[in-house]
């Protein structure tokens, strides 16, 4: 039974960050968009939902006690604005600039958990969040295997959505743009909307994963915020294989599974003077797999797919679109 | 002494792996000459020019310069024997002085670098009191002639110019072509691409003429300008360069 | 009010001495690296590792500090621009040859900065260190309350971007720097050695970087984090200055340090980081191209 609630707890969180892996590869695998942020479009969604739907606290805001769906929708709503913002100012520059723009964002997200202790009660974060299946089952083995469900069921639904809207005309232009952006000028297409849309789109996926990973620990806190999940991310997407999105999801339980694999046998091989650095140890291999998988093998596992959109296969033409 | 300054040989180049934009090039020029290379966009001038400064990937074929093998040296390299070049675009620094481009010059042959400066200011009158402006604030002709003092300044024996005339007023086409018969009187050789093909043969020695990256036709500059071949490339059929 | 003008110069100090290296890598390499705040940090710990191998004996007059640490600065300049060269050896240089994109260097730098904040914790712990358990009154002069070291930061970073302006426009080498970062191709057509000049880069980039890295210690002391909290005003100085011009960067340094201490004063501490981004976005918004630079 331990085994497989640790299986199941494994799985929710690679479905959790699978969704993140998802955004980032929208973002930087079909539109060349780099984002640092990550994690602040995932904290945006968790402290969301975490206002819409947690009990009321007497020194912090929020605590409207609303259904979860609410809570989920509204991280996709404040995270999409968040992003609508950033985005907006800095896509029409250069790239970099997106990445040191949503860098910033990141941070202050960072800094406002931490410090508006009036709103996000600060370190100590928001507790007691609803648990999603919680009012059905008493064994929380049962509600977490639930809540597994949900989550898969939600996984799938955004990978079948990202695959039609690749294979769709929307999705063509995008790729087109990241090809050969003068020639998609050309079309009559603004090139800035498009991106600005990826861009948005994927991390409102983000603040999804956040909002699920919120009401499955049922608390917030800060710490959970920091600069190590963006770095997880982009490991997972290059590992998979960025631009593929069957790449993304294998990429986030592999390393995933790394990730916590190690920490017991880093505790097994390290002498005690250090122990209490398996977590660091951790960092630095995992950065090392990251500059290694860019040095040698940056198409990933699952290299990116030529999609070849639906209207492309008739008429027995045999032309590739990609 | 008497070879060719500067000799390609069956030069095969290109940007991008697959595709070959020069197909077998050859060409020279002879101590003393200015040598003109024209043709249809496309034609890989440009690209020829370019693999000679070790900007282009070459393929096959070699570059001889005083009959050592320079293909596939590296760029910076060249002017330090004595090949300058002068690219059509971007070719100052728009951030720094004419003094500071025209220094950077001169940092391959450290020696000479005053006197020629000097010679220089000589060659460019205007130049002269335009020395401390930023490049980026000079008219394009004066930009011309700052790139071409610029590659000067290491005192090559040759120096190749990537279509010296573009975008510049007849007036100034007529000065810049004026220089480059100066250059020339203190024996340096000359090979430029252009598309002013009128004007460039007008002071030139010799030119070919390259179609999809081969020579099509070759020979003294005046037999070029008469001939019915050239004209029809250029004019349609019927014309010649020189009426 | 004169007290926050201070106070806004003495924290620029070290951002300016860590931007310095950002522009130059930014406008030569073309890339943002992201890892430049944990060459502040790499160096203060350099020196740290002097300091605990030969001590700090000989505190001259009224600073925390002697001619041991001042010889560590040195050590630390030379060991963190050698690992500057390791870094751009054996992962930049590789990615550049290949052909990657700065996105994928980008990204790169990013793992790389978590990787160098990472092994200092590994090897000297999580919590703040000091070169030295002195305690240093704070002077008053002419009403400011400013400590010696503070003094020796800001005269030391004053001193060291004077000395950048000489070599950009006096030496050989800052020319062919200036001209690499306007054009890497034009240069080498110029016959100037691009190879060199990034070679040379990194380590003038890095070198200032330890150096801001000491100071900071000598003043602040060290935790593992602090280069990387850096970074966001290091970017915003680049931004509001212009990206294309070295002089800007230092100018937005100044200007941040200001907009940071007035934050400080007038609001609250902790939210400092949070006026760099504010002032990323209003310089984006209004005038991209910053200060003093080109249009993007």
């Amino acid at each position: 039974m331990d085994i497989l609630s640790y299986l199941i707890f494994f799985a929710i969180i690679a479905g959790i960050y699978s969704l993140s892996t998802l955004g980032l590869n929208l973002q930087w695998g079909f539109t060349g968009l780099m984002s640092v942020g990550i994690v602040g479009f995932f904290g945006v969604g968790a402290y969301t939902t975490a206002f819409l739907t947690g009990p009321h606290y007497p020194d912090a805001f929020g605590g409207f006690g609303l259904p979860i769906p609410v809570g989920l929708v509204g991280a996709l709503v404040a995270s999409g604005i968040f992003a609508l913002f950033v985005g907006t100012v800095t896509i029409r520059l250069r790239d970099d600039f997106l990445a040191i723009g949503t860098f910033g964002i990141a941070i202050c997200v960072q800094l406002v958990a931490m410090n508006w202790k009036s709103v996000t009660r600060g370190f100590d974060g928001l507790y007691g969040l609803p648990k999603p299946f919680a009012g059905w089952t008493n064994s929380p083995l049962v509600s977490n295997a639930l809540y597994l469900a949900a989550t898969t069921i939600i996984v799938a639904a955004v990978y079948w959505g990202m695959e039609r809207m690749l294979r769709s005309p929307w999705g063509r232009v995008l790729r087109a743009i990241r090809e050969d952006e003068e020639a998609a000028g050309a079309l009559g297409k603004s090139a800035f909307s498009f991106r600005l849309q990826s861009f948005v789109i994927g991390s409102m996926l983000m603040g999804l994963s956040g909002a699920l990973y919120a009401n499955f620990t049922a608390f917030v806190i800060p710490l959970d915020m920091l600069p190590i999940f963006t770095f997880q991310v982009f490991v997972m997407l290059t590992v998979g294989g960025n631009g593929n999105n069957k790449g993304a999801i294998a990429g986030t339980i592999i390393v995933w599974a790394l990730w916590t694999l190690t920490e017991s046998v880093l505790a097994a091989a390290l002498p005690p003077t250090l122990q209490n650095q398996v977590a660091t140890v951790r960092v630095v291999m995992v950065g090392l797999v990251l500059v290694l998988m860019l040095l040698y093998r940056p198409q990933g596992i699952f290299p990116e797919e030529k999609i070849i959109s639906p209207e492309a296969r008739l008429g027995g033409r045999s032309g590739n679109d990609g | 002494m008497s070879g060719p300054d500067l000799e390609v040989r069956d030069l095969v180049a290109g940007y991008v792996p697959d595709i070959d934009i020069l197909r077998g090039v050859s060409i020279a020029v002879h101590p003393g000459e200015i040598v003109t290379v024209l043709g249809p966009n496309g034609a890989g001038k440009s690209t020829m020019i370019k693999a000679i400064a070790g900007l282009v990937p070459i393929r096959s074929g070699s570059i001889l310069h005083h009959g050592r093998d320079i293909t596939g040296r590296a760029t910076h390299t060249l002017v330090g024997t004595g090949l300058a070049y002068v690219p059509q675009v971007d070719n100052v620094f728009l951030r720094m002085s004419v003094a500071e481009n025209l220094e950077l010059g001169g940092f391959a042959a450290p020696a000479e670098a005053a006197r020629r400066f000097d010679q220089i200011m000589i060659l460019f009158p205007d130049l002269a009191r335009l020395r401390h402006l930023a490049a980026g604030k000079l008219s394009g002709g004066q930009r011309q002639m700052v790139a071409v003092g610029r590659a000067l300044m290491a005192g090559p024996k040759v120096l190749m110019l990537d279509e010296p005339s573009a975008g510049l007023s007849p007036k100034l086409v007529e000065i810049v072509f004026a220089k480059l018969l100066e250059i020339r009187g203190s024996g340096i050789s000359i090979l430029m691409v252009e598309q002013n093909a009128k004007a460039a043969l007008a002071i030139s020695d010799r030119g070919y003429v390259l179609a999809e990256g081969q020579e099509r036709f070759a020979g003294p500059a005046a037999a070029l300008l008469a001939s019915p071949e050239v004209g029809a490339l250029y004019l349609g059929a019927g014309s010649r360069l020189a009426s | 009010m004169m007290q926050v003008i201070v106070d806004g110069l003495v924290s620029a100090s070290y951002v300016s001495l860590g931007v310095v290296g950002l522009s130059l890598i930014y406008n030569i390499l073309n890339f943002a690296n992201f890892a430049q705040g944990d060459y502040l940090t790499v160096g203060g710990y350099i020196a740290l590792i002097f300091v605990i191998l030969f001590g700090t004996a000989g505190a001259i007059a009224g600073l925390t500090f002697g001619w041991p640490l001042i010889v560590a600065a040195f050590g630390a300049v030379l060991l963190t621009g050698l690992v500057a060269e390791l870094l751009d050896r054996s992962i930049y240089g590789r990615l550049r040859r290949r052909g990657s994109s700065r996105i994928t260097l980008i990204m790169a730098s990013f793992g790389v900065a978590l990787m160098l904040r990472n092994i200092v914790v590994i090897f000297f712990g999580p919590e703040p260190i000091y070169y030295a358990f002195a305690i240093q009154p704070a002077l008053r002069l002419w009403g400011i309350r400013i400590t010696p070291n503070e003094i020796v930061v800001v005269a030391v970073t004053a001193a060291l971007v004077v000395c950048l302006h000489l070599f950009l426009t006096r030496t050989r080498l800052g020319k062919s720097m200036r001209a690499v970062s306007e054009s890497p191709s034009l240069a080498r057509v110029t016959g100037i050695n691009v190879d060199v000049v990034i070679r040379w880069t990194w380590l003038i980039g890095s070198g200032l970087a330890a150096i801001g890295g000491v100071l900071f210690g000598i003043a602040l002391g060290l935790q593992p984090n602090f280069g990387f909290e850096l970074l966001l005003p290091m970017f915003a100085a680049l931004i509001v200055g212009g990206v294309t011009n070295i002089y800007g960067a230092i100018l937005g340094a100044v200007l941040i340090g200001l907009a940071e201490s007035l934050t400080v004063q007038y609001f609250a501490p902790e939210y400092r980081q949070a006026v760099s981004f504010v002032a990323v976005i209003l310089v984006l918004l209004v005038r991209p191209q910053g200060l003093v630079g080109e249009r993007p």
